[in-house]
């Protein structure tokens, strides 16, 4: 039996478990230097992310008109969501006057906020950083957003609503822009 | 057996001024990834292409620095 037993006087548990908890705990330069080169890794996987998001998402074919609903059935400065042209594209439908309905992209043009409708300011609104545009030609009125919000082309044929186009936003200091006037619906 | 002590202190100046360099280059890529993101979402699609271009070169020099880290601590130790 003698010959079984260890010859140091540590316990089992320590002769096999060599590594404190205190070491463990101890990050070298080296362990700490991989985990920055794996934390850059990470920052250059999200750069390739937004690379495919905006590859992929550039504009192919026209957009087919759309039915957004019963001209009737929305009431004078009341407003209704939509998605056009695809379903990842919010946009807001305004009644402003009894034959005049406007309609706009829902994302804010500084980070893609959604934006809604101030029925007392007459104005579309952004809760993010208090950005504010016109709801008669969309173009900004307060705040960061750099331009105007892409315009929803409408159609009215009979009692129907139609999208038929996406008119983006010019920059700023185009004046043409701002005085072009709103997209009214066609009766 | 190690290498003298006056070898070792440099290599680990070395290492920490890699480290340092690492952790420098490791800011610019977050405020790039932030910039690139923040145009993005604004609808301005032509800063993805430079900015993927200039992370992945900042990439590659932290994964030189990280190389130079592992052969100095290679050679520290032989």
């Amino acid at each position: 039996m003698s010959l079984l037993r260890r010859p140091s006087a540590l316990p089992l548990w320590r002769d096999e478990i060599t590594i404190d908890a205190a070491d463990e705990r101890y990050v070298t330069r080296r362990q700490f230097t991989k985990f920055l080169v794996l934390t850059s890794f990470g920052m250059f996987v999200g750069q390739l992310w937004i690379l495919a998001r905006s590859l992929f998402s550039r504009a192919g074919a026209p957009p087919a008109p759309m039915v957004i609903g019963r001209a009737g059935d929305l009431a004078v400065g009341a407003t209704r969501v939509f998605q056009f042209p695809s379903p990842n594209d919010p946009c807001l439908l305004i009644r402003m006057g009894a034959e005049s309905y406007v309609a706009y992209s829902q994302k804010c043009t500084h980070l893609s906020c959604a934006v809604y409708f101030d029925a007392e300011k007459r104005r579309i609104e952004c809760p993010c950083h208090e950005g504010a545009f016109s709801a008669t030609d969309g173009r900004p009125l307060q705040g960061p957003p750099p331009r105007p919000l892409p315009r929803i082309r409408l159609e009215r044929r009979g009692d129907e609503l139609m999208a038929t186009a996406v008119e983006e936003g010019g920059p700023l200091d185009v004046a043409g822009i701002v005085g072009s006037g709103c997209p009214r619906a066609r009766g | 057996m190690g290498r003298p002590p006056l070898f070792r202190a440099g290599a680990l100046t070395a290492v920490d001024g890699a480290l340092a360099l690492v952790a420098v280059l490791l800011v610019v890529q977050m405020w790039l990834l932030t910039a690139t993101l923040e145009t993005y979402l604004a609808g301005y699609h032509g800063a993805a292409v430079p900015g993927a271009i200039v992370s992945g070169l900042l990439f590659a020099a932290c994964v030189g620095l990280y190389v130079f880290v592992l052969r100095v601590d290679a050679e520290v130790r032989r």
